[in-house]
């Protein structure tokens, strides 16, 4: 009788020809077009998809919160059977956080940074309730405490920004979820955030789920993450579902070739087998590094920080070292020392044969040329003012090349980052995400580097994206006999492409040794903590 | 905190005495001779020469400033030439219808300007939007002294609603008043009114368009909530720091409005200064209103800890 009934009930959520246009003159007439999904009571359905795939289009449709631009054209949003479509704010704004709550990727940019945790909490439930002050304090105690908080009286009191990354999205959730409502939509919540913090995220919305029943569209780029929690998947390209089904469906036969592309470009912790020279000529040695830096003036209260404490490695010719570690660990401070963008404090840092680690800037000048970075956001690192032409040549020109040696030179490169040469008088907002990096990759070629750091270089890009450009930069290695420096958060990056790698951690280096030893067989308890964060390493993807 | 406040204050020292000598300086190279100005028409080279003599001005530039610096130093701004009394004395005077005539026409422009700024951000491009942001334009290219006069013409000439010119101490009563000052300070705040609405409405879009305005609407928190305690909370720092500089503006404003009104404050008394050659009647106020300028801005400085949590000083 009870299967009868819940048969009769409707979905907790289910999407019905959702149709989202765009404004003119985009790439394609729809965000997303004639779009079915259901989301049951008690489920976790998982929205997959690259960006511009049109998946937090879709959320925001839900919650009413569509921007400007993006307009509803057809098909129905039902919650609990009631269409939201014709809906008016008010009643619109009254199912928000009662029914239908959301949480999103920054925590940091999506909590209001002038406005106390606690107060941002209470003001969800002054909105919707008529509880008094005081109940609403033990209402807010009670959530805090049960998405983990164990100091919630502290916490009611903090602003955001005296939070970590993991503790504001927990207040992000505790504010969603306050009111019990019976959807929570989650767009990419964790992918700001550490492995470590992403496990325990995922596991507390997971635990939170299934603790109250409710229903969850969960949005992600990360298959690892799909693999983690989801009941079911929904695969979204170009606003369109390619393939939709149960998890062990969809990541285990994948039907659709666009699927089977996807979970093929997902990286996995097994390393690479790699075979290097060990006698190569020695590109840089670092050796006892420590960076300091100190409080910023007299009338400060905050103490010196450390952030690299005795960092000791090498790269030979030809080889590629992983320096992989959180937020927080000195990965980035690392590599800024080495390209000298900040002075260490300590230790050498050898180039070839000359110690660089703390010339004057005019002496560094002729060294420079042989140490060139590329940058996580190839959005931000190019500068948009100038063609793609003369950003190649800019560097070449610096050290006194002709000009038409440096446009030849740049024409061969963009070659080399399978770019078309005739790019050049175009401006970097006419690429994609990819195809900038390959410019940013191709710029820093061009003064023909002894040693490449790659700061975070593919983090900011899509998995099949983020594939092709690990291709490329191993391409590039192998045929200009190139040391490589990656840094990254990501361990299964790091696994695709690095032959040594050195795990860090509040600024040290806890563990170091070949790619292969450390995937499958890490001794220190930080890294084997690391790869056991990893989203899906005990699932078998289709291969 | 303290040991910020000491240090702006110590660090505004040298921007004094850059403002000291620039003002001395200014005054002595420009042409007109204020021995001259003192004794009048009828007076002979000799009656000139005497009266140079008995102010100091034969006295080489640096003998000069060195006698007015040491002066200043312990608090003395010298002995109006042609007030004949001490000019610290003359400030004091003055300083009661300009700092009303100014802190009037700042809550005229803050209260107007900034409801305006949030509603035309609010409703961006709309038609009232588009009506602010013409008017500010007109706002800020109207003279002061056109503005002035037209106002004077309809409220006091054609109505009879309010005083032409003049002003009534508040020890005589708030209404007197405000009655005087309604129309100065009307008119000195119509520029900063534009002003402040243009950048507040700038920085409240911004602010609109952060990502925390999106989790406020997905909490089901109403426009005005979210306007209100999300977004122009966040765009504060910006509106305070235009409040400021408006602050300071009005400072040299308060110059024509007083002139055009009759108003007896320390505009007037700078331009009657400049037009009888006052040395150091224009040395003191200048001085004064820099050192007010540097101070106001160092309240500004202040404030913005309890606009935005994360400024620590």
């Amino acid at each position: 009788m009870s299967l009868a009934h819940a048969d009769l009930a409707p979905a907790l959520l289910e999407l019905r020809g959702l149709t989202i246009g765009l404004p003119q003159q985009s790439d394609r007439p729809d965000a997303v077009s004639s779009l079915n999904l259901t989301v049951q009571r008690g489920e976790i359905v998982c929205l997959v998809g690259e960006s511009g795939s049109g998946k937090s289009s879709i959320a925001l449709a839900i919650m009413g919160l569509l921007p400007a631009g993006l307009t509803l054209r057809d098909g129905q949003i039902l919650l609990e059977g009631q269409d939201l479509v014709p809906l008016h704010t008010t009643a619109l704004r009254a199912l928000r956080a009662q029914r239908m709550a959301m949480i999103f990727q920054e925590p940091m940019s999506a909590l209001n940074p002038v406005m106390r945790c606690g107060a941002q909490l209470d003001e969800v439930l002054r909105e919707h309730t008529l509880l008094d002050p005081a109940a609403r304090t033990t209402k807010m105690h009670a959530i805090l405490h049960e998405v983990g908080f164990t100091d919630t009286s502290q916490i009611i009191a903090a602003y955001p920004h005296q939070l970590s990354g993991g503790q504001r999205q927990r207040i992000m959730i505790a504010m969603a979820l306050v009111l019990e409502p019976a959807l929570l939509i989650a767009d990419e919540p964790t992918t700001a955030l550490d492995v470590t913090t992403q496990a325990q995220i995922l596991q507390l919305i997971a635990s939170l789920q299934q603790r109250r029943g409710m229903g969850v569209l969960f949005i992600t780029h990360d298959f690892g993450i799909v693999a983690e929690i989801a009941h079911r998947v929904l695969v979204l390209h170009a606003g369109q579902c390619v393939e939709s089904g149960t998890r062990t469906a969809v990541l285990q036969q994948p039907q659709q070739a666009y699927t089977q592309q996807l979970i093929r470009a997902v990286p996995t912790l097994i390393a690479r087998a790699s075979n290097v020279d060990p006698n190569a000529a020695v590109v840089l040695r670092v050796q006892g590094l420590s960076k300091t830096y100190d409080a910023p003036g007299w009338f400060s209260r905050r103490k010196a920080t450390q952030a690299l404490h005795q960092i000791s490695l090498e790269i030979r010719r030809g080889q590629t070292l992983g320096i992989v570690g959180e937020s927080g660990s000195g990965k980035s401070t690392l590599a800024r020392c080495v390209a000298r963008l900040i002075e260490p404090t300590q230790g050498n840092i050898f180039l070839g044969g000359d110690d660089i680690a703390h010339r004057s800037a005019a002496s560094l000048r002729p060294l420079r040329r042989r140490v060139q970075i590329v940058f996580q956001d190839p959005y931000r690192s190019l500068n948009p003012r100038m063609t793609v032409g003369e950003a190649l040549i800019e560097g070449p020109l610096n050290y006194g090349v002709s000009r038409s040696q440096a446009l030849q030179n740049a024409a061969r490169l963009l070659a080399l980052v399978q770019l078309d040469p005739a790019v050049m008088s175009r401006y970097p907002h006419q690429f994609s995400g990819g195809q900038r990096q390959r410019l940013c990759i191709a710029r820093a070629l061009a003064l023909a580097p002894d040693l490449l750091i790659a700061d975070e270089a593919v983090s900011a890009l899509d998995v099949s994206v983020q594939a092709q450009v690990l291709a490329l930069l191993e391409d590039i290695r192998t045929k200009l006999h190139l040391a490589m420096l990656f840094i990254t958060h990501d361990l299964r990056v790091a696994a695709q492409l690095c032959h040594h790698v050195a795990v860090m951690s509040h600024g040290e280096i806890v563990e170091h040794g070949s790619a292969t030893e450390i995937f499958s067989h890490p001794q220190h308890p930080y890294t084997q903590t690391l790869l056991a964060a990893a989203p899906g390493r005990h699932f078998a993807f289709a291969q | 905190m303290l040991k910020f406040v000491v240090h702006r204050l110590f660090a505004t020292l040298p921007v004094l005495g850059i403002v000291a000598v620039l003002v001395f300086l200014l005054l002595r190279l420009t042409p007109g001779d204020p021995a001259a100005m003192l004794a009048g028409d009828a007076a002979n080279a000799m009656q000139i020469e005497h009266i140079r003599r008995s102010l100091g001005l034969d006295q080489s530039l640096l003998v000069q400033f060195g006698r007015w610096l040491q002066h200043v130093l312990q608090g003395d701004l010298g002995e109006s030439f042609y007030f004949k009394m001490q000019v610290t004395q003359l400030i004091a005077q003055r300083l009661e219808p300009t700092l009303s005539l100014a802190s009037l026409s700042l809550c005229l422009a803050v209260s107007i300007a900034v409801p305006l700024g949030v509603f035309a951000a609010w409703r961006r491009d709309s038609g009232f939007d588009r009506v602010l942001m013409g008017a500010s334009v007109l706002g800020f290219s109207v003279p002061v002294f056109v503005l002035a006069y037209v106002l004077i013409w309809i409220f006091s000439l054609q109505l009879d609603w309010l005083p032409v010119q003049g002003y009534e101490s508040v020890r005589n009563g708030f209404w007197p008043w405000l009655r005087h000052l309604i129309l100065p300070a009307l008119t000195l705040s119509v520029v900063y009114i534009a002003l402040i609405a243009r950048i507040t409405r700038a920085a409240v879009i911004e602010a609109l368009g952060e990502d925390y305005i999106r989790t406020a609407r997905a909490k089901g928190i109403s426009e005005a909530r979210v306007l209100i305690r999300h977004a122009l909370a966040n765009a504060g720092i910006p509106v305070l720091t235009v409040i400021g500089i408006s602050l300071a503006l009005l400072l040299s404003g308060v110059v024509v409005t007083e002139s055009v009104y009759a108003i007896p404050g320390l505009g007037r008394l700078m331009v009657d200064a400049v037009l009888a050659r006052d040395f150091p009647t224009i040395q003191g106020v200048v001085l004064f209103f820099s050192g007010l300028y540097v101070l106001l801005n160092l309240v500004i400085d202040l404030s913005y800890v309890f606009v935005d949590p994360r400024i620590r000083y």
